[in-house]
């Protein structure tokens, strides 16, 4: 009773913190994040132990296509803020448009990594090869995946934003959707380097 | 009892208990014939003792099951049971089946009863969990259609819960998963391959949706913590279990001849597997401590406690004990991978059962709780029950660890049975706890039928 009291007293000193988006989508992040984690320490691992053949197998790997996922994806991210941002401002146009720019990075990110696969499975390369292609194709495969997940749920967001649904007055949804999509971005910012650079 | 209908899962849940009691019996003489290898030969054989106990326990879980979604849909959907007469009748048909099968399996040599029952026209049997002859699983097919077409029905024409919505996909995904077990291919790598469809992504995948799903209703029943609560710590569950369960399934392509890549997607997927156990453990322990009210059955409250903790240690830490490819090189087959089984069962399935028999059993007999003397009586059985298998663990892992080291690890390694020789003390061990396996189940089996006389209005 008396801590009550003294609780009430005492204004806050700094505005309550506010998680974006949905408690649940912050727990799905955070076990994607993990099984992610155990793939790049599994990769340290097995490069540790055989580092000459993961340097040399590095250098067959598309580092511009890389790069230029790697800009797509942190332009992607960049306009779903903006989404965000405009829910915010209450700007109704400019939800949706930024959404749907959010997805065409996405969709060049697709593009650009099935030129990089039809080149190496052309040249002969599958998951049997060895084990940086095995490396290089799971990690790649499995972000590949994500992406098209998080395209899904860009989709659903800009159905939804063109229907007027988020604004000032809830903007819930879109963030859980925009926080994904920061992840999958986030996944590819380590993996490229990871994989493709750091030697 | 909030719906009339409700009253068909009674049947179940006796049938489910009989045939757990079976299953415990043939458990103690196959315990027994590791030790003393002649025990009942040639009446029961080693490999049949095995397979009566192994599909004792698959068919009494799913009676298990299929009871407690007739008890909990009718309350969830709000609505009567779409048809309580084709529960009535299809719980019949499972159990003749079920019966006819064992029969058939203790009376006539298993090539004899292949023979009987076509297994020339469509080849399924031979293997491990799966031995049922063509007639008995066709027949699981048909009861689980009509099952899930009366449960589906009830939950379109009534309310749509999140808590039902998974028990239904983790009901749907049993039956599509089981249809793997009429695939068999010749090349073996493909056979054992698409054989785990059906038992990993049934123990390690869609079984845990059905677990989880139990659990959230009974806590709701008896915590009273808001729904939106439970529903959420449930989806969070839910999405571990999958993200970690189904490529979990590379655990088992280590060495049968499938690509070295899953070696690594095995290892990795399936170390996370024991995440979504301990979200259950944290989750059921979190609404006890947050409950709004005292619900009288105190003993389904302990059950759900415990499903969480022993399925947790169970299926979690004793399964990664040996999940890890370097690890299950020396591990593969050994007693380490039946301590894991019989903790994993027990824990995950059996205790899930056991607790949704436990609250809905009194209800079913029309009132809220058992008395007080009989719940304490349950409490005992779960205790022993509990402790058991934790002795039933320790022993066979103390076992496979002696078994790795003698016959493949040391420097002059031993043929298989002359290490089984060596580990025998441990063996008899967990024949006694095993023992004390069977008081405890005898004890809550009594419980129901004792203490009557103060009985708590419904």
């Amino acid at each position: 009773m008396c801590a009550m009291t003294t609780a009430a007293l005492i204004p806050p000193e700094t505005p309550q913190k506010r998680l974006p988006g949905d408690l649940a989508i912050w727990f799905f992040i955070l076990a994607e994040m993990l099984a992610f984690a155990v793939f790049f320490a599994s990769y340290a691992f097995a490069r540790a132990r055989n580092v000459e053949m993961f340097n040399l197998y590095q250098q067959t790997l598309d580092r511009n296509a890389g790069a230029l996922n790697t800009f797509l994806l942190i332009t992607g991210s960049w306009f779903v803020v903006r989404a965000v941002q405009a829910a915010h401002r209450n700007d109704q146009k400019a939800i949706p448009r930024n959404i749907l720019l959010g997805f065409l990075c996405g969709g060049g990110f697709l593009v650009v990594k099935v030129f990089e696969y039809a080149a190496k499975f052309g040249a002969g390369i599958s998951m049997s090869t060895n084990t940086f292609y095995m490396f290089y194709i799971s990690l790649t495969f499995f972000h590949f995946m994500h992406v098209i997940l998080g395209m899904v749920i860009l989709t659903i967001l800009w159905v939804q934003a063109r229907k007027g649904v988020y604004g000032s007055h809830d903007a819930h949804g879109l963030e859980s959707g925009a926080a994904y999509w920061h992840m999958v971005d986030l996944l590819w910012i380590i993996l490229f380097p990871l994989v493709y650079v750091m030697r | 009892m909030q719906f009339k209908s409700q009253a068909v899962a009674k049947p179940y849940f006796i049938a489910a208990i009989g045939l757990f009691v079976g299953q415990i019996l043939f458990g103690l003489i196959l315990g027994l014939q590791y030790v003393l290898g002649d025990f009942l030969f040639p009446a029961i054989p080693f490999n049949v003792a095995r397979m009566v106990h192994t599909n004792l326990l698959i068919v009494w879980l799913l009676f298990g099951f299929m009871g407690g979604t007739y008890y909990m849909i009718p309350e969830e959907a709000e609505t009567e049971l779409f048809s309580p007469k084709l529960a009535l009748l299809m719980f019949w048909v499972f159990l003749v089946a079920g019966a006819l099968t064992i029969v058939g399996y203790l009376a006539v040599p298993y090539a004899t009863l292949a023979e009987l029952t076509g297994n020339n026209l469509l080849e399924t049997m031979g293997r491990e969990f799966l031995e049922q002859p063509l007639p008995t699983k066709l027949g699981i097919v048909v009861v689980a259609l009509a099952f899930l077409f009366n449960v589906t029905m009830t939950v379109l024409k009534g309310k749509k819960t999140a808590i039902a919505t998974v028990l239904l996909i983790g009901l749907w995904g049993l039956a599509v998963f089981f249809l793997f077990s009429f695939y068999n291919p010749v090349n073996v790598v493909l056979d054992k391959f698409f054989w785990w469809w059906t038992v990993h992504l049934w123990v390690e995948g869609v079984w845990e949706l059905i677990l989880g799903s139990f659990l959230a209703f009974v806590l709701i029943k008896t915590t009273g913590v808001d729904r939106e609560v439970i529903e959420k710590w449930l989806y969070v569950i839910v999405t571990l279990t999958l993200i970690s369960g189904i490529i979990g399934t590379g655990h088992h392509y280590f060495w049968i001849g499938t690509p070295e890549y899953w070696q690594w997607w095995g290892s990795i997927f399936s170390a996370l597997e024991p995440i979504p156990f301990f979200g259950m453990t944290v989750f059921a322990f979190n609404m006890v401590n947050r409950r709004r009210r005292e619900h009288p059955n105190k003993a389904a409250v302990l059950w759900a406690l415990g499903t969480g903790v022993m399925a947790f240690l169970g299926a979690g830490v004793w399964g990664f004990l040996h999940t890890l490819a370097p690890v299950n090189y020396y591990t593969h087959g050994t007693q380490i991978t039946a301590a894991h089984g019989h903790m994993a069962f027990y824990g995950a399935y059996a205790m899930v059962n056991l607790m949704m028999i436990s609250y809905a059993m009194p209800i079913l007999n029309g009132r809220a709780a058992n008395s007080n003397k009989s719940q304490v009586l349950e409490m005992w059985s779960f205790w022993l029950m509990t402790v058991a298998m934790v002795f039933i663990t320790l022993f066979l892992t103390a076992a496979g660890i002696l078994q790795v080291w003698l016959q493949r690890v040391s420097d002059t390694p031993l043929p298989f049975m002359v290490a089984q020789e060596k580990i025998a003390l441990f063996y008899w061990m967990r024949e006694w706890a095993g023992v004390m396996f069977l008081i405890g189940l005898i004890l809550y089996i009594t419980s129901f039928f004792y203490g009557g006389q103060e009985e708590k209005a419904a």
